[in-house]
């Protein structure tokens, strides 16, 4: 059902809208225009002058290895957020659905992770993976395995990738829930009589069914990996050891604040800004076409 | 096809009883009908022959065997949903083949099957398209098929009629009838509606919160009701139940169905009774009274026989063979 309201005239809509406009211009199109700006240029190091480079800074940004290196990273690094967030939380959700008993209490837990802040949830895991008093630290030691995400490059991925991941969940988990507790009990009941066990009706009727919601998450999911896993990677690993951690986001801030290289930050911003460009496009597009099966 | 038997099975949510004590032989190829009112389990007991709810006491056989923990998948039976529970992302000719897919059937057989049941229930130019492309009558006929392909010893149907609009429930109703005779499998049909109960039946279970107060063939249960609740819920418009100390007799409650009344002048009637209103259907026309000790009592009559003016004073008459007595606890006597 198609419910549309029409006013007459302009300026009552206008109007209506104008307040989420001036946030989206002041928040989002000027800086947007900044940072596009500024990638056409170097500044002197004092910031005094700077000179029109074209797209210099581009052609320099991609011929990069270091730059490169950092777009695997991060594809590496919200591939592997977004699976392990999005797997943890299918799971605990049919867990969940399928509990009579205190469902309520299990839901609350889980959605307190969410309420922290990553800043804080990554100061929480550095603190149980501290190389010297981290909790977890010494009973892997138990186990004989020297953890050190210092200077190990892949055990500092595996923990940024935890980190961010785990408040993540929280969110997931609540929109496969309320997708699972969307399918009727009949269909699945049907198909069980059909003869399907629980596996083969995950696979057939209750994945398929969800996918609208997966593939929601797959966008919200591997959007926050690439832009808003920042406080996190900066309280673990600082994007360390030797760049191992720096995802795009994160190179941003690394090139720009501390490298001071204030032009090749800006195209890298520009960059990212046609990243999630693409990304929303499709979800918009690809939503359209799937979610009405 | 297989025999049913269930054998005092009773169910519980929680510490809730909700079908005290069922018994209920069904021979092979019958059709039995469970029809009561809402809320009486129904469905629950049809849910406990299909697997989907445990059976808390009692026994449930198919083919004499007993299948109180067996999956809803190992017991050889179909069921049709009130919503039909289509697959939505599937076409209708995987809807219909899914069972089979799953029971790894060869291809050329499930193609065969499907074809087959399509064409049975007209579902040909549908196979296809997907759930939400078709109309309710329809969806019903998908859910039917998905039902025979499987050709299962036992077909269960709960309320499948009750979202299609009248016309198309009289005809679903002959059809599932007619498929059920031809295919010769058992089914047990779960409904509130004691006209599609009448006629689809070989015997129906009238059930009365949560006990099969009566299980015979539909036309012996209308005649011979053996409860107070049977006599008022079978017959349309209901039988009257009329206070019977004014009149003599045995029993605490006397039912009368409408169609056994007759108006008749005050000198020859057993009781006098004031009207209050008439309903001229046509065929028939339903006079509604109140006797002098405060009963309604509805009668019904022909549609050319001269109607009464509401106030009248009318006498009523039956024969004495048409009563039916009950005792305080609504046992017929
Ligand atoms: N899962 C459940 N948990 C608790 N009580 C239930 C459950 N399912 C059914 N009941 C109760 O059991 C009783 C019988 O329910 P059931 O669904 O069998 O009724 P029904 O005869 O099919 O009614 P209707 O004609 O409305 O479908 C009802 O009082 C209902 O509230
Ligand atoms: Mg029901």
């Amino acid at each position: 059902m198609e419910k549309r309201v029409r006013f007459k005239g302009i300026w009552l809509p206008l109007l209506l809208v104008l307040p989420q406009i001036v946030i989206t211009a002041v928040f989002f199109f000027y800086p947007a225009g900044q940072a596009i700006w500024q990638s056409l240029f170097i500044p002197d190091p004092f910031g005094l002058s700077k000179q029109f480079v074209g797209l210099g800074n581009f052609e320099f940004l991609l011929s990069d290895r270091y730059y490169r290196a950092s777009f695997i990273t991060t594809a590496v690094f919200s591939t592997l957020v977004t699976v392990v967030s999005m797997g943890v939380a299918l799971w605990l959700a049919v867990l969940a659905d399928r509990l009579i008993k205190g469902s309520g209490t299990y839901r609350t837990l889980l959605i307190w992770p969410y309420a922290v802040a990553p800043a804080v949830a990554g100061v929480l895991w550095l603190f149980m993976f501290n190389t010297r008093v981290g909790v977890v630290t010494w009973y892997l030691g138990l186990l004989g395995y020297d953890w050190n995400h210092v200077l190990n490059g892949e055990e500092a991925m595996g923990l940024v990738v935890i980190a961010s991941a785990w408040g993540r969940i929280s969110y997931n988990f609540l929109f496969f829930l309320a997708g699972l507790q969307a399918i009727p009990r009949s269909v699945i009941e049907a198909a069980a009589i059909d003869g399907a066990a629980f596996w083969t009706r995950f696979r057939t009727i209750v994945f398929p069914l969800l996918s609208p919601t997966t593939f929601f998450l797959l966008v919200v999911n591997i959007v926050y990996a690439f832009f808003e896993t920042f406080g996190v990677i900066h309280t673990i690993t600082s994007g360390g050891p030797q760049q191992a951690t720096t995802i795009l986001v994160y190179k941003v801030y690394a090139d720009g604040f501390v490298g001071q290289d204030l032009g090749s930050s800006a195209a890298q911003s520009v960059i990212l800004l046609v990243v999630v460009s693409i990304l929303t496009i499709v979800q918009f597009r690809y939503i359209e076409r799937r979610v009405h099966y | 096809m297989a025999t049913v038997s269930l054998d005092g099975v009773r169910k519980s949510f929680g510490k809730t009883p909700v079908i005290h004590g069922v018994d209920i032989d069904i021979a092979d190829g019958e059709f039995i009908v469970i029809v009561g009112p809402s809320g009486c389990g129904k469905s629950t007991l049809l849910r406990m022959v299909a697997g989907l709810e445990t059976v808390t006491d009692g026994e449930v056989r198919i083919d004499g065997e007993r299948v109180n923990d067996k999956e809803p998948m190992d017991r050889d039976i179909a069921m049709v949903f009130q919503n039909y529970a289509l697959y939505p992302h599937m076409s209708v000719f995987d809807n219909m083949a899914y069972g089979l897919k799953i029971a790894k059937t060869p291809k050329p057989e499930i193609e065969e099957r499907v074809r087959t049941a399509a064409t049975m229930l007209q579902l040909d130019p549908y196979l296809a398209r997907k759930p939400r492309e078709l109309s309710g009558g329809q969806r019903q006929r998908v859910a039917m098929g998905r039902a025979i392909v499987r050709k299962p010893a036992v077909f269960l149907f709960d309320e499948p009629l009750s979202n299609l609009d009248a016309k198309l429930r009289v005809q679903m109703r002959l059809e599932i009838k007619q498929l059920q005779r031809q295919l010769g499998i058992t089914a047990l049909y779960v409904t509130h509606d004691q006209v599609e109960a009448m006629t689809l039946a070989d015997r129906m279970v009238v059930m009365n919160a949560g006990r099969a107060d009566q299980i015979g063939a539909p036309l012996q249960v209308y005649a011979d009701p053996r409860t107070e609740f049977v006599a008022g819920f079978i017959g349309s418009p209901p039988t009257n139940f009329i206070d019977p100390a004014a009149l003599g007799g045995q029993g605490a409650r006397m039912g009368i169905r409408p169609e056994h009344l007759a108006l008749c002048p005050l000198p020859e009637a057993r009781v006098a009774a004031r009207v209050l209103d008439a309903e001229p259907l046509g065929a028939e026309t339903l006079i509604h009274t109140r006797l002098p000790s405060g009963c309604l009592v509805t009668v019904r009559q022909d549609g050319a026989a001269p109607i009464p003016d509401a106030g009248a004073e009318v006498g009523l008459s039956w024969r004495a063979g048409d009563e039916m007595r009950f005792d305080a606890g609504g046992r017929r006597l």
